[in-house]
């Protein structure tokens, strides 16, 4: 009964000094692991900068080396990310229209219909990547084609098998926005690279770099992070079918669980900063542009303000989670991200009663001091009505 | 049942009637301009934040520790700053105005 668990490696770190330190090629990160501090230096965009010189910084690991294209809104700082964030918010609340909601069910639908009449399938690739590709056609109003080319990149366009950093990978990423934004220029749609190609920010027209950055931002922020989502629901749920029942017989509860799934989920395990003078966190000092990372996987452990943090409680009511982040650069695909997931909560409970675990294969990540599983790379599952 | 004056940023007054789950959701329901719940009330997005008019405190009370951490971090932080998906409807708060702080 545990292989769901997702353990909190922060603990005693967390408890003692309040950071932990990692190297990252030669450029170290010291990780922010307390909530109230955390929260804090998210709100600080002055003193913990997103917008830096160096494109890709803020990333760990560090993009530096492999990305020149400035992510959009999420690596500009106010006050400029104001008039980007605010150009494409209405995009991506549209997961809240009911159009929109109904092309996520159909899709969800057909996915977890397939699974139900297969032997095995493997949760990952055959069930998580599909349908975040999929609901991605919808995220960004592109055909549904598209999805296979995105399907076939793999679940990891940024890693390789031998390296968390893969510049050849991330080029397929960057030549296929490239293609896709010449396209929309000589024969706009109604889609997102036509929508923001047709935009205006402060009185001028988006440049085609600056729509790239919108797109890389897109594709990247919401793959891994909504595919290990998605798998380890599966994996709870496998693990506890009471809960699933419980969702069956209150569905009121459906908003607290997803919540609750994703603190402790907490899919994206951290987010870098520069520091742009020197300061201090925890009683530790920290020099003017090194690098700090907001540990939202050990916030959401904090006991100072969640009960029985280690336990997954579907309708735990106060939950200040951050695993959305904090402050002015929270996650602009969570609205998709939350919609998605209680569609496929909602088709879960209504078409499957129970799911076997059949073979898995965890995924590890290597922060120096910490090791943390953040999900897997094999599950093998089946799906039973 | 509780009658609810919402002003917006704006300067909209609209007035909402509601008798269950929480002033977030009621505000939601009514399309109230600044007051999103992004989390559903969870009290994890901050997006409900509201100044309850200095006389109706008392009917609304102080916020719990853990939401009071959440707004000490909010820009235009008042003693009578709310995340109203902490406030229940109810008979008890019948008659109160709230100042919604985001645009």
């Amino acid at each position: 009964m545990n292989k769901s668990a997702l353990p909190d490696p922060f603990e005693q770190a967390r408890l003692d000094k309040g950071f932990g330190e990692m190297n990252d090629q030669n450029d170290p990160v010291k990780i922010l692991l307390r909530l109230k501090d955390v929260r804090k230096s998210a709100k600080n965009w002055k003193a913990f900068q997103s917008g830096g010189e160096e494109v890709g910084r803020i990333v760990v690991p560090s993009e530096v080396h492999i990305r020149d294209t400035r992510q959009i809104p999420f690596e500009v700082d106010p006050p400029q990310h104001a008039s980007y964030r605010n150009l494409v918010e209405p995009w991506f609340k549209r997961p809240l229209e009911k159009e929109y909601q109904d092309k996520l069910k159909a899709i969800v639908e057909t996915v977890i219909e397939g699974a139900l009449k297969e032997d095995v399938i493997e949760v990952v690739e055959e069930f998580s990547l599909v349908i975040q590709s999929r609901a991605l056609t919808v995220l960004l109003n592109t055909p549904f084609s598209e999805s296979k080319t995105w399907i076939d990149w793999g679940t990891h366009v940024f890693r390789s098998e031998e390296s968390a950093l893969d510049g050849d990978k991330a080029n397929i990423l960057y030549d296929y926005i490239d293609n896709e934004i010449d396209r929309a220029a000589a024969n706009p749609t109604d889609d997102l690279y036509s929508k923001l190609l047709a935009s205006e920010i402060d009185g001028r027209k988006l440049t085609k770099e600056e729509v790239k950055g919108v797109m890389i931002l897109t594709f990247a922020g919401g793959r891994d992070t909504v595919i290990n989502t998605i798998t380890n629901t599966i994996a709870y749920f496998a693990e506890h079918p009471e809960s699933l029942k419980r969702i069956k017989e209150n569905p009121e509860i459906t908003n607290t669980a997803i919540e609750e799934l994703i603190r402790y989920f907490a899919p994206l395990t951290h987010m870098g900063r520069v520091v742009t003078k020197d300061t201090e966190v925890c009683e530790h000092a920290i020099e003017a542009q090194s690098r700090v990372s907001l540990c939202w996987a050990s916030a959401n452990r904090d006991a100072k303000t969640f009960e029985n943090p280690n336990d997954v409680v579907i309708d735990r009511q106060i939950n200040p989670h951050v695993s959305f982040g904090f402050g002015t650069h929270n996650c602009l695909g969570a609205t998709h991200a939350r919609t998605l997931m209680k569609i496929i909560l909602g088709v879960l409970v209504n078409k499957v009663t129970t799911i076997d675990i059949l073979d898995h294969e965890d995924n590890i990540e290597d922060l120096d001091q910490f090791k943390r599983k953040v999900g897997f790379h094999v599950l093998k599952v089946k799906f039973n009505a | 049942m509780a009658k609810i004056t919402f002003i917006t940023a704006d300067n909209e007054e609209v007035i909402v009637e509601g008798t269950q789950g929480s002033v977030m959701e009621l505000a939601v329901q009514n399309n109230i301009k600044g007051i999103d719940g992004d989390c559903g009330g969870v009290c994890s997005c901050a997006t409900c934040h509201v100044h309850v008019n200095e006389s109706d405190f008392e009917k609304v009370g102080e916020p719990s520790e853990i939401e009071a951490d959440m707004l000490e971090l909010e820009d235009e932080v008042s003693e009578y700053s709310r995340l109203c998906c902490q406030i229940k409807v109810s008979d008890a708060i019948d008659g109160i105005t709230l100042k919604v702080i985001e645009e």
